[in-house]
């Protein structure tokens, strides 16, 4: 089981590796999703069946497919990866890279120093993440509930084309611009 | 179920967190910035997953759950941005973004001398 979670960790760090250094958003989003089913994967090891599942279906299904409908949408094409490629300079990188390198060893070492009790893992199934999700955490769901109506309401609303409008002043300017 | 130390595990989540922080840090497209987002937020929940596990308790999936609601959300309000951007804007590159600065950087030229060279 051990030799499972470390190939899932390392397909998961590898694609998650790809996903920032992509230059095609399409294949960028296909690696996230293996980095998904990969951290889905750990997810079912460590007795989460439930939230393995929601990662597979809300992640890797719905979010995902937002994404591509939104490339499609936007449809950049071949010069847009040229356009990538020319960004990827590794004076972009050098700075934010070295930084996060230090704060991971900083992270190590924290982690290292500390002790954590290692208790037996088991697996808390749907029925337990039910009862705590509806009784304790109840206000959540509520607040949760509110924030997805939020989140439809906004994506609809900005999401829409408006259209232009002008003043009256300027639109009269536009159209003898127009005729000349 | 695995025994590995929850040094390790922790430890994925944090790599996988960095590695979506030089994303956002890095790239300049905003879909990329966008999913590197998405990247820490998952890297978030699972260690909220982790620390539930090893504490046996099922507040760490119910976390989860919540970070999973607000990322749909998340995510579906910044696509429908990233669909403004691209209408008024045609592109989607994030250092055109600047209009609130007082003196504004002419903008980018790179792509629309590259597709002239795609179409010449």
């Amino acid at each position: 089981m051990n030799v499972i979670f470390y190939i899932a960790a390392i397909i998961a760090i590898i694609a998650t590796a790809l996903v920032i250094t992509g230059k095609n958003a399409v294949h960028a989003l296909l690696y996230l999703i293996v980095s998904l089913l990969a951290i889905s994967l750990i997810f079912f090891l460590l007795g989460a069946p439930f939230i393995a599942a929601l990662e597979v279906i809300v992640y890797a299904g719905a979010i995902m497919v937002l994404f591509v409908f939104v490339i499609m949408m936007l449809n950049l094409g071949k010069a847009w990866e040229k356009t990538e490629r020319s960004w990827f300079s590794a004076k972009a990188w050098i700075g934010p890279g070295i930084l996060c390198i230090i704060l991971l060893a900083e992270l190590i070492m924290v982690f290292c120093s500390s002790a954590i009790p290692s208790g037996s893992t088991g697996v808390i199934g749907p029925r337990r993440v039910g009862v705590a999700l509806f009784g304790p955490y109840v206000l959540g769901v509520e607040l949760t509930a509110m924030l997805l109506m939020a989140g439809i309401v906004g994506a609809y609303h900005i999401g829409r084309e408006k259209k232009r409008q002008y003043h009256r002043y300027l639109q009269n300017d536009e159209e003898k611009e127009g005729g000349l | 179920m695995i025994q590995v130390s929850m040094h390790l595990e922790l430890l994925l989540a944090a790599i996988l967190f960095l590695l979506g922080l030089i994303g956002v840090l890095v790239r300049r497209n905003i879909l990329f910035v966008l999913m590197s987002a998405e990247i820490m937020l998952n890297a978030a929940g699972l260690a909220f997953v982790v620390a539930g596990a090893h504490w046996m308790q099922a507040e760490g999936q119910v976390m989860f759950i919540f970070i999973l609601a607000m990322a749909a959300a998340e995510v579906s309000v910044g696509l429908a941005l990233i669909l403004q951007m691209h209408r008024q804007h045609k592109t989607v590159d994030t250092r055109v973004l600047n209009q609130l600065k007082d003196d504004p950087v002419p903008p980018v030229k790179e792509l629309t001398e590259i597709q002239e060279e795609v179409n010449s």
